[in-house]
């Protein structure tokens, strides 16, 4: 379905995820960011986001929370802290990547 | 999402020592916290073995008793078999991304999830606190278990 997210017409899923990555910019990532309750993007959650983003592109998978702490160096501590609830969930959307299915 | 009520909390039990007694609860807890659900563990009998300093990294799957492992019970009773069984099943939850149980422990812990050990275990097998990994919160009584599981949903593994 198409959505329009800061002035930005964008296809998203039924939960809000973006199916074209191209479409992604920062400015979706902050409106998104508030949608799921995160008021502001710091700089702490731009690391976050930055990783998934290249993760995903080198991979072509999207990474669990082990892979965030092991590859990407960001403490699961810290994951949970920036993104409360949910953190992939949360951080995968605002990153304009699809819903993680992993179990881990 | 089509549910009508997200369910807020779960306690789980950990009550075997086996590999695949395991783990099953530990990917359940964490997977909570993925979702946002408060996760309490607790560990009794054998289950605590998971927690126990000494064996928390030298568990195993078990090659006898466990007809689902498609190997006759005096093949799974040869010395090396339930290691060799082990190391494959490692190698592929290591493909699958998923931690070794020290490792996973502290994911959870790290994820906020709590842990708990048994009281009523941990006097029968005569352990200490300080035998139990730092991520072990308190020893608890069941009553105790009780009443921090209360308004949320209780699984037994």
């Amino acid at each position: 379905m198409e959505k329009v997210i800061v002035g930005y017409p964008v296809d998203v899923t039924a939960e809000g995820y973006l199916t074209n990555k191209n479409q992604w910019n920062k400015e979706i990532a902050v409106a998104i960011a508030k949608e799921v309750g995160i008021d502001e993007l710091t700089e702490g959650h731009w690391k976050v986001i930055e990783f998934l983003q290249r993760d995903f592109a080198e991979t072509e998978k999207l990474p669990t929370i082990r892979r965030v702490k092991n590859v990407g160096g960001i403490p699961t501590k810290d994951l949970y802290d920036l993104f409360p609830e949910g953190p992939l969930l949360k951080a995968t959307k605002i990153a304009g990547l699809s819903k993680p299915v992993s179990c881990v | 999402m089509s549910n009508n009520e997200k369910i807020k909390r779960v306690s789980i039990v950990i009550s075997k020592g086996s590999l695949e007694g395991i783990y099953p609860g530990l990917i359940m807890a964490n997977g909570a916290r993925m979702q946002g659900i408060e996760a309490n563990v607790f560990f009794t009998f054998f289950g605590m073995d998971a927690i126990t300093k000494k064996k928390m990294d030298n568990i195993k799957v078990a090659t006898v008793g466990n007809p689902a492992m498609g190997i006759p019970t005096l093949i799974g009773a040869l010395p090396g078999m339930s290691a060799f069984a082990t190391s494959m099943m490692k190698k592929q939850m290591e493909r699958l991304d998923i931690p070794p149980i020290p490792e996973f422990i502290e994911m959870i812990d790290d994820a906020g999830g709590k842990i708990y050990a048994c009281l009523a275990s941990v006097e029968m097998f005569k352990l200490k606190k300080d035998d139990f990994c730092e991520q072990v919160e308190k020893i608890i009584t069941v009553g105790e278990f009780f009443d921090m599981s209360a308004g949320g949903q209780i699984i037994f593994t």
